[in-house]
């Protein structure tokens, strides 16, 4: 079983950036994805950047991947996306179809993210066919499917000429709008909106009006209450949706290797990365380590993987 | 521009045609459409009553197996396209790849559209669908401004569709989980959004409270209209304010946008509503009809008539309406 970090979804400061993946690099992980994957708007890092720090990383021993943006709204999205596409100095992660036709018009291999709908083998095929080396699996598909799409895979004579890759870790990319949810809470509009989503290095967070009330009025009351579905239900990041709660399936790694899955992606955030991504490699090699769903003190989640709403915990 | 509109039952697709639709689109009675509720749709014997009430009368019949097909249930998929080519509809509407590529191989007279919950935004996007699977037709998300519409049209392989009227998912379809994260069930797994056996109401001394799967979507006050509680269109709190975080409750109204979607080179206006009764199909169908005509006739002079927008108004959600994405000071 490999390792990866996902590409940051949310608006760091450009040293932040650089720092991280300075620290990334002396981890255990196997595969980095970077790249701007949320709103084309954001300018700390251009796409030479991007394309300049791939380049800098490959020499780290670590697969670099770089990941395309995934709603494309206008001709230069569509010229930027060309750009890494045709400048890449790796492998390139496709977030939307927009950049599948782009690489497969140039005869580049790719691999599908999450964004790209994959919800059976025969999806997989097509896409297999047209150059596609590793998908990252939909975040809503249980293991029951996940598991049949791969043996589907097998049956159809493909399935081990691909590699299989779960979000495992961090807050669930859930929805894309057209809309900038940030902007609309500072009362911005869009086109104003003053890259707001820089001041919320982790999103921003949005509660249900009763979690809210009782949280601020009445915090040891809502501790009681023992409501099972934590206080955030989402975390606006500009035009993204995220979960609210951090899904977490690193304990799910021996039932992942059962069924074929190669890789675990870990998503960044502000604190704790490093840490998540040495402690499942010291999992991965059987030393003894806390509970992997109290790895750092945060409401999380795993329902999707049982079949189950997304924001369930479901224990055992 | 095609009228194309919605009908969830026979009733509703009679509301249709009688009313002036240019084409009908429909679901069968199953999980691989995205209006999978009970009391809803079309079995085989409905579809073809459809299909000649709709021949009859000069109207086409799309059906929409737009859904993505669920891995055990593969077969269900692959039956709904064959059912479908068997009643030789006009054309299919399809998100997923895998099965674009069945009815491609198998049924390569089969008229194919790009269903919107495939999520293709762009030019470069629509040339995949079109040259691997030889779609059509695409219907494009409703994320897009007038100017970017115009640009993706320019260079578009394939006809267009937008829509027009009708509720207003302001994610980009086919990539929104919000449902499912909240319940089990989304447009992509299960052809459902914000699923009715999740939703609670409950009337409290200072406020009616509308829940999904026991999250708290709304709270209304006794002078407010309650709507149905869609995660996108609920008030919660952010940095200490109570507000619509993600969207009001408003219908999308592009009425006034005719002449521009023509001249951008739009090839059909869709309807969105096909869990709507068949008097809002056909009070929405008639306006659209009448303002089709009114422009067809006389393109320069065309402008929205007060009556046509009393009426729209009339049966959208939270009686506002709005010109959504393609007016772009609104994202």
């Amino acid at each position: 079983m490999k390792i990866s970090v996902g590409p940051i979804y949310y608006y760091w400061p450009k040293q932040k950036v650089l720092d991280f993946y300075q620290q990334i690099i002396q981890t255990p992980v196997d595969v980095i994805y970077l790249g701007e994957t949320v709103c084309a708007k954001r300018r700390e890092l251009r796409s030479g950047d991007w394309l300049e720090l791939a380049q800098e990383l490959c020499d780290s021993g670590k697969q670099i991947v770089l990941s395309t943006l995934t709603l494309i709204e206008s001709r230069a999205d569509i010229a930027t996306l060309k750009k890494l596409c045709a400048q890449s100095p790796c492998l390139v992660e496709a977030n939307d179809m927009s950049a599948v036709q782009i690489l497969t018009d140039n005869n580049l291999p790719f691999v599908a993210g999450p964004a790209i709908n994959i919800y059976n083998a025969q999806t997989l095929q097509l896409l297999y066919k047209k150059g596609m080396q590793r998908w990252v699996m939909p975040v809503e598909i249980n293991r029951e499917n996940l598991a049949e799409i791969m043996q589907g895979a097998v049956e159809m004579g493909f399935g081990n000429n691909i590699e299989t890759e779960v979000f495992s870790y961090g807050k669930l990319p859930l929805a894309y709008s057209a809309r900038c949810f940030t902007a609309r809470t500072k009362n911005l509009a869009k086109d104003g909106c003053k890259l707001s989503c820089i001041l919320y290095p982790d999103g921003l967070a949005l509660y249900s009006q009763s979690v809210y009330n009782k949280s601020v009025y009445n915090k040891s009351d809502y501790n009681k209450s023992g409501c099972s579905q934590g206080p955030q239900l989402f975390t606006l990041n500009g035009i993204q949706t995220q979960s609210g709660q951090c899904y977490n399936l690193l304990d799910q790694w021996p039932l992942m290797h059962k069924i074929g899955v190669d890789i675990m992606r870990i998503s960044p955030e502000t604190e704790g990365t490093v840490n998540v991504i040495n402690q499942l490699s010291n999992y991965f090699s059987g030393e003894p380590i806390d509970s992997p769903l109290t790895l750092i003190a945060e409401e999380q989640c795993n329902g999707y993987w049982y079949g189950m709403p997304g924001m369930d915990a479901v224990t055992g | 521009m095609e009228l194309v509109c919605p009908a969830g039952s026979l009733p509703a697709l009679k509301a249709a045609v009688d009313n002036g639709a240019d084409a009908v689109y429909i679901g069968f009675k199953d999980d691989t459409n995205a209006r999978h509720f009970s009391g809803l749709n079309f079995n085989d014997r409905k579809a073809q009553k459809a299909l000649d009430y709709a021949r009859d009368r000069g109207a086409k019949i799309f059906v929409a197996i737009n859904t993505y097909a669920q891995p055990k249930g593969w077969a269900r998929w692959q039956r709904a396209v064959d059912l479908a080519a068997e009643l030789s509809v006009d054309a299919v509407i399809i998100a997923d790849l895998g099965l674009l590529n069945y009815a491609a191989q198998r049924y390569p007279q089969l008229p194919l559209h790009l269903s919107v919950q495939g999520s293709c935004t762009s030019a470069e996007g629509l040339k995949f669908y079109h040259s691997e699977l030889g779609i059509r037709r695409a219907v494009l998300p409703r994320v897009l401004s007038l100017d970017q519409v115009k640009m993706v049209a320019e260079q578009s392989p394939v006809d267009l569709e937008v829509f027009g009227f009708g509720s207003l998912c302001i994610m980009a379809e086919g990539r929104c989980h919000l449902s499912s994260y909240v319940t089990d069930q989304s447009p992509n797994n299960s052809g459902v959004c914000s699923p009715a056996k999740d939703v609670r109401w409950t009337q409290t001394e200072e406020h009616l409270e509308s829940r999904l799967n026991n999250v708290v979507i709304d709270r209304y006050q006794a002078e407010e209209t309650a709507g149905y509680p869609t995660l996108c269109k609920g008030r919660f709190a952010v940095e200490e304010t109570i507000f619509h975080a993600l969207e009001e409750p408003v219908s999308l109204n592009t009425l006034d946008l005719i002449p521009d979607l023509y001249a951008a080179g739009i090839k059909a206006i869709k309807l969105e509503g096909r869990q709507r009764s068949p008097a809002y199909v056909a009070q929405v169908v008639s306006v659209w009809r009448s303002a089709l005509d009114s422009f067809a006739n006389n393109p320069e002079k065309f402008s929205s008539k007060a009556e046509w927008m009393q009426r729209l108004a009339k049966v959208s959600e939270g009686s506002q309406t709005t010109l959504g994405a393609y007016h772009r000071p609104w994202q």
